[in-house]
């Protein structure tokens, strides 16, 4: 999983480094700081979803699975209500801003940046659900927290690459 | 253990359908099956890319010759160059590894087998995918819709307004999904290192080839990671309409450049670090001698991992950098020399003083010895960048690293075909087709890639399809391609050789070279388990302590 993830670093770096090199050179707008709000309350909720999973896997340690179930359940949510959001202001971006990935570099580099994140985020979700739906089914055991502790590892990677993203992004972007 | 209950020997003895083995090909998670497929895949590709470069060649025998055409030419030295970098040499690196790491560190499979046989059929799909491209557009004689914008596909070249139709997405889609295998590997072999070794096997005992495997994975997931990326931007470039490399919205090439070529040069460390590897198992036993100053081997091979990461934009001088960037990578790319030369010395040191046997793997390895010191000081005169700024994008350029790929990497692999050929088969190769194809080879070689040189520096660029008469490079082009004739005969006999000796060769034996690591303590073929019982290891040569109790390595390694 960190050899996964070292591989993922890298492609991430150079996503951000486009970004970053294509800051103010689009020639035509809208630009950033027209249309751009930076997503605080999706922010935290992403972020507090890396604790919740931290607590779903430390109760599945100690065998307490109706509070496995919860904090895993209380996680997919808050990565749920992540990628609404997202959706949200995409939808907010194309068809009131008219921003496309053709409109412009800004459209070009941002939808990949912030796409790519939340392809991840899906790809986290699915896994978190099908552990939820085999959890309760009952096929989720304490043999098996080494197995989630592999995803919790990549759910908290997905967090983390948000904070570089966010930053890049709705701070330095703007 | 009977061999009823393994399949695979079992096939010997009583012969299965062919539907049945294949289907056991297929289907295999068996790192040593694993590790033939990614070869014989190779090899497959290495005639065809052989091929490609024969068609280039006959081309340039002559001036204003009129073999193909210009187009044609094109997609003949992008898909050579695409299909040699991609599809010859990573899978016959991942392929040595396969087979030989898991032996070597006394485990029983890699760490990931199931993952190992998925990568392995992501890069053959990226092969096959890419030579599709052949099939289409403008039928075979206009080759196609393959690919025509060279291996580093350059940016805009590569937007739709230059590159219509679907040739670049065949290289764009073939690389991305090769890509992801090559990383898949390089994770299992990273893993298998770090977590499966045998009992007492610490990182300071394993042969240098599994720490130079290492080093290889590492850069492998570090730089190919980069590639797939920008071949995703390339993809939304040219599906999606993005302006990446659209140098009309904004868009930078020269982006694209420092992109590819953060890949691309670890990427050829990716490709000689193995060969290092293969020469420094063979080079101590057929010196009778143990590896000179294993420490600093280490140490440097994980050096030049390091540097080589800093050095990308050697291969940008031309397009015109500040003098700082300039000066930072012609310093860095010279600083890489410093830890190769080690290298080469400690190799020479193993050699000093030896009973040197000259069989044919030490044949290659004698050769890989001088060519790549030869390519090494091309390569530092490329990196002054003054020098740079006349021969780079000429002959000279690819006289040079044509020098290291063809004249160190493959020949030191060759040297490890001939040199494991009997563990992975159970027979020995024919000596004497061995070395007429190493004399056949070495002939070849020298003719058509000391000849490149000449016409480079007397200013033949590189990629041009025809010239003028009356140059002064005439002659030395109908030389290069003669050589290519040699170099084709002396692959027919290894093809040959390896066919041959599968059926007719001498029973090898466990042990026909008298080696030292754990995988020659095996029967040959191994079984499918490797190893009945985990070996345990008190040195770096733990055979040459079974063979010698009274004299054992591990009382004076500490
Ligand atoms: C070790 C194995 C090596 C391999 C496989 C290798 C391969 C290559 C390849 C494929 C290119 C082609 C670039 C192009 O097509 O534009 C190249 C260029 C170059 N190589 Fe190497 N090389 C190796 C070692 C070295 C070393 C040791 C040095 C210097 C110390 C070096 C310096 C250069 C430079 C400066 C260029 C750029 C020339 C240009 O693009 O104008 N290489 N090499
Ligand atoms: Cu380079």
């Amino acid at each position: 999983m960190y050899g996964l993830i070292a591989a993922e670093a890298a492609i991430f770096t150079i996503f951000v480094v486009a970004y970053l090199f294509y800051v103010g050179k689009s020639l035509v707008g809208p630009l950033p700081n027209e249309v751009l709000h930076a997503p605080v309350f999706l922010t935290i909720c992403l972020l507090s979803s890396s604790l919740t999973i931290h607590r779903a896997v430390a109760a599945l340690r100690r065998a307490r699975m109706r509070t496995f179930e919860l904090w895993w359940a209380f996680t997919i949510a808050l990565g749920a209500v992540f990628l609404g959001g997202t959706a949200r202001e995409w939808h907010h971006l194309i068809y009131d801003q008219g921003l496309t990935v053709r409109t412009n570099l800004f459209g070009t580099s941002y939808y990949s940046l912030v796409g790519l994140h939340a392809f991840h985020v899906t790809v986290g979700l699915l896994g978190l659900l099908t552990v939820l739906l085999l959890g309760l089914g009952g096929r989720v055991g304490q043999e098996h927290t080494e197995r989630l502790d592999v995803l919790s590892l990549y759910w908290h990677f997905v967090d983390a690459v948000w904070i570089v993203v966010f930053t890049v992004v709705y701070v330095i972007g703007r | 253990m009977t061999t009823a209950s393994i399949p695979w020997m079992q096939s010997d003895v009583a012969r299965r359908p062919l539907v049945e083995r294949l289907h056991d090909w297929v289907t295999t998670v068996d790192h040593k099956r694993l590790g033939i497929l990614y070869v014989v895949y190779a090899l497959v590709l290495l005639v065809v890319a052989g091929i490609e470069a024969a068609i280039m060649r006959i081309q340039l025998m002559a001036p204003h010759n009129d073999f193909v055409s210009p187009q044609v030419f094109n997609r003949m030295f992008t898909m050579h160059g695409t299909t040699m970098i991609f599809f010859v040499a990573m899978p016959l690196v991942f392929g040595f590894a396969n087979y030989l790491v898991p032996l070597m560190i006394g485990a029983r499979d890699m760490a990931f087998p199931r993952l190992n046989a998925f990568s392995f059929w992501l890069t053959a799909f990226g092969g096959v995918l890419l030579h599709f491209s052949f099939l289409g557009g403008s039928g075979l004689y206009g080759a196609g819709t393959a690919p025509d914008v060279g291996w580093f596909a350059y940016a805009p070249l590569t937007a739709k307004t230059f590159s219509p139709g679907h040739s670049t997405d065949y290289w764009t889609l073939a690389l991305l999904v090769s890509g992801f295998g090559s990383i898949g590997t390089a994770i299992n072999i990273l893993t298998t290192i770090l977590c499966l070794r045998c009992p007492g096997m610490t990182l300071g005992r394993m042969p240098l080839f599994a720490w130079l495997s290492l080093t290889m994975a590492g850069l492998v997931i570090l730089a190919v990671s980069p590639l797939s990326a920008a071949q995703m931007m390339l993809l939304v470039d040219r599906y999606l309409g993005g302006h990446f490399f659209d140098t009309q919205a904004g868009g930078s090439a020269v982006i694209w450049m420092h992109f590819f070529w953060v890949f691309g040069h670890p990427e050829v460390y990716v490709l000689v670090i193995p060969a290092f590897a293969v020469v420094s198992e063979i080079i101590p036993v057929f010196s009778r001698k143990p590896i000179f100053g294993y420490p600093v081997m280490v140490a440097a091979t994980v050096c030049i991992g390091f540097i080589s990461m800093s050095v990308w934009a050697h291969h940008m001088f031309t397009v015109g950098m500040s003098p700082a960037a300039n000066g930072f990578f012609v310093l860095s790319t010279m600083a890489i020399a410093v830890p190769t030369g080690i290298k080469i010395f400690n190799w020479l040191a193993t050699m000093w003083g030896g009973t040197i046997q000259f069989r044919t793997p030490m044949l290659f390895c004698t050769g890989f010895l001088f060519q790549f010191l030869i390519g090494g000081l091309t390569g530092v005169m490329l990196a002054c960048a003054p020098f740079d700024w006349q021969l780079g994008g000429s002959y000279f350029l690819v006289a040079h690293f044509h020098y290291v790929i063809v004249g160190a990497i493959l020949f030191a692999l060759f040297g490890g075909f001939y040199y494991w050929f009997p563990k992975v088969s159970g027979r020995m190769c024919s000596e004497t087709l061995g070395k007429l194809h190493f004399w056949l080879f070495l002939i070849g070689f020298h003719l058509t890639f000391d000849c490149m040189h000449v016409p480079g520096i007397l200013g033949m660029p590189r990629r041009i399809y025809t010239y003028e008469p009356g140059r002064g490079w005439d002659a030395w082009n109908l030389w290069v391609t003669i050589g290519v004739v040699f170099q084709g005969l002396g692959t027919l006999v290894f093809v040959g050789n390896l066919v041959w000796s599968y059926f007719e060769g001498d029973r090898a034996g466990s042990d026909p070279w008298d080696a030292w690591t754990l995988e020659w303590s095996t029967e040959s073929p191994p079984p499918v388990y490797n190893f009945a019982a985990l070996p345990v290891v008190r040195s770096r040569r733990p055979l040459w302590d079974l063979k010698h109790p009274e004299d054992p390595d591990w009382k004076y390694e500490q």
